[in-house]
């Protein structure tokens, strides 16, 4: 019977992204936010695992693929304080925290539905009003969206 | 190129604001002129609304100007499905100016961001509308000399109201107290009860409305309070003859009070208010003529300077 380990039984990246501390529920949602599902490159998802600071925690690693800004403020939304390990040569180079940026655009979809947002082919766009509550406020209609209320759209392939 | 629409006066500084309004005074000495000679303005209401087209459309035609455009989109090319930008587009093609009024939200703000031409919202669903806070921040300023400083009292649908909204946004520069008077289920939402703390606005909130209360006030601002808005109808029936002003609630009032309606009026102003000298809300909408004017030049680029007499 062979020994049931506690550990990531995956191979190191040489060279990539590391996602870490991931809330487990969120993991799904990070994957299709960051259209992981139509990338080319060897992907491994960690789904509920053991995490001293989470309890249950999603981990994402992704090889030879390494993310700009604008990427990783998309995860913000739906998972605030992710953590990101960039690789190379098997070396953590650098560690990342995800912020939330000041607008979001494209990302979260407009709660009114007498917005134009909703009406006409075009991107929304949010200004994050707070950031420790998630309060975004329509570019457009001018609605405040609260925390709950907040639908992430699919990324649409342009 | 400075994009010079206007979509919202909530970010307008109090310096804008008080430059627009020496504008509109100087069209109120004279209204008929020629300074927009040669430009073609459209006015795309793809929602009617007579009162403020009616205001708009005069406003360029006193000027000089030629107007294209439409009242109503179902005889448009949006009933064939033709999206906002393909129209704003194509009406950019012909025009100097566009006026527009949307029944979604945001739409003038959307167009304003696409379109090579300045947008002036003539009001976008539940919104905004400067245009109306301009008359009534114009109205206001006539008959009280000033901004600053005022008792303003607020009565009737503050929940849906838009233009109430705008109103303490664009006051915020001023010093005003505002007084609150609504029924329970319409009264100021939370967020401008908010907005009112950030920027050091005085209200008070009040569900009566009576000669009492209304004795210091300088403007008493009415709207309609409307049966369509209430969940509870029997609360509807309960407060329906509340907030009605009656000429007899007049009489204790200020001398310098003067009583404003964004209007359509329904029964919310008895109409044996209409000759108190205190009734001014048909001068109100005549504001619009000259509020209307000093948006539309301020937005082509054409300065206080250009249009003194």
């Amino acid at each position: 019977m062979s020994e049931i380990r506690q550990e990531l039984q995956v191979a190191a990246l040489k060279n990539g992204t590391v996602i870490d501390h991931i809330p487990t529920k969120k993991l799904f949602t990070v994957v299709s936010l960051l259209g992981l599902e139509r990338m080319d490159c060897n992907i491994t998802i960690g789904y509920n695992l053991n995490s001293e600071k989470l309890g249950k925690k999603g981990i994402i690693k992704i090889a030879d693929k390494f993310f700009d800004d604008e990427e990783i403020s998309r995860i913000s939304v739906v998972a605030p304080h992710v953590k990101l390990n960039i690789i190379r040569e098997y070396k953590v180079v650098e560690k990342k925290e995800v912020n939330m940026p000041e607008e979001l655009k494209g990302i979260v979809k407009c709660a009114n539905p007498k917005c134009i947002t909703n009406n006409e082919p075009m991107p929304t766009l949010f200004h994050v009003i707070d950031k420790e509550n998630c309060s975004l406020k329509c570019h457009y209609c001018e609605k405040e969206l609260k925390k709950e209320d907040i639908v992430i759209l699919q990324r649409r392939i342009l | 190129m400075e994009n010079r629409s206007l979509v919202t006066i909530a970010e307008h500084s109090k310096e804008k604001i008080l430059y627009l309004l020496e504008m509109a005074k100087q069209f109120e000495n004279n209204p008929n002129r020629k300074i927009l000679d040669g430009k073609v303005i459209a006015t795309l209401f793809f929602e009617p609304s007579t009162r403020t087209r009616l205001s708009f459309e005069t406003a360029v035609n006193r000027l000089g100007g030629r107007i294209i455009g439409f009242s109503d989109a179902s005889t448009t090319s949006s009933s064939k499905g033709e999206t906002l930008k393909d129209t704003i587009m194509m009406v950019s093609n012909y025009a100097d100016l566009i006026i527009m009024r949307h029944y979604l939200e945001g739409a003038a703000r959307y167009a304003s961001e696409i379109a090579p031409i300045p947008i002036i919202n003539a009001g976008d669903g539940a919104n905004q509308h400067p245009s109306q806070t301009m008359l009534d921040l114009y109205s206001i300023q006539k008959t009280q000399g000033t901004l600053e400083n005022l008792n303003i009292f607020l009565v009737g649908d503050l929940k849906y109201g838009r233009t109430v909204h705008s109103l303490i946004m664009a006051m915020r520069h001023f010093n005003p107290t505002f007084h609150f008077i609504a029924p329970d289920e319409l009264k100021m939402p939370e967020e401008y009860k908010i907005y009112c703390n950030e920027h050091n606005i005085n209200y008070v909130e009040h569900t009566d409305f009576n000669e009492e209360i209304i004795a210091d006030a300088d403007i008493l601002y009415m709207t309609r309070v409307q049966r369509e808005r209430f969940t509870d109808l029997m609360e509807y029936e309960r407060v329906k003859n509340v907030y009605i002003l009656r000429n007899k609630m007049l009489e204790h009032t200020r001398p310098n009070l003067r009583i404003l309606h964004p209007l359509p009026r329904v029964n919310e102003i008895a109409y044996d208010v209409d000759d108190n000298e205190k009734a001014y809300y048909f001068q109100q909408a005549r504001n619009g003529l000259f509020a209307r004017q000093a948006i539309i030049c301020d937005v082509l680029g054409i300065t206080l300077d250009d249009i003194k007499e």
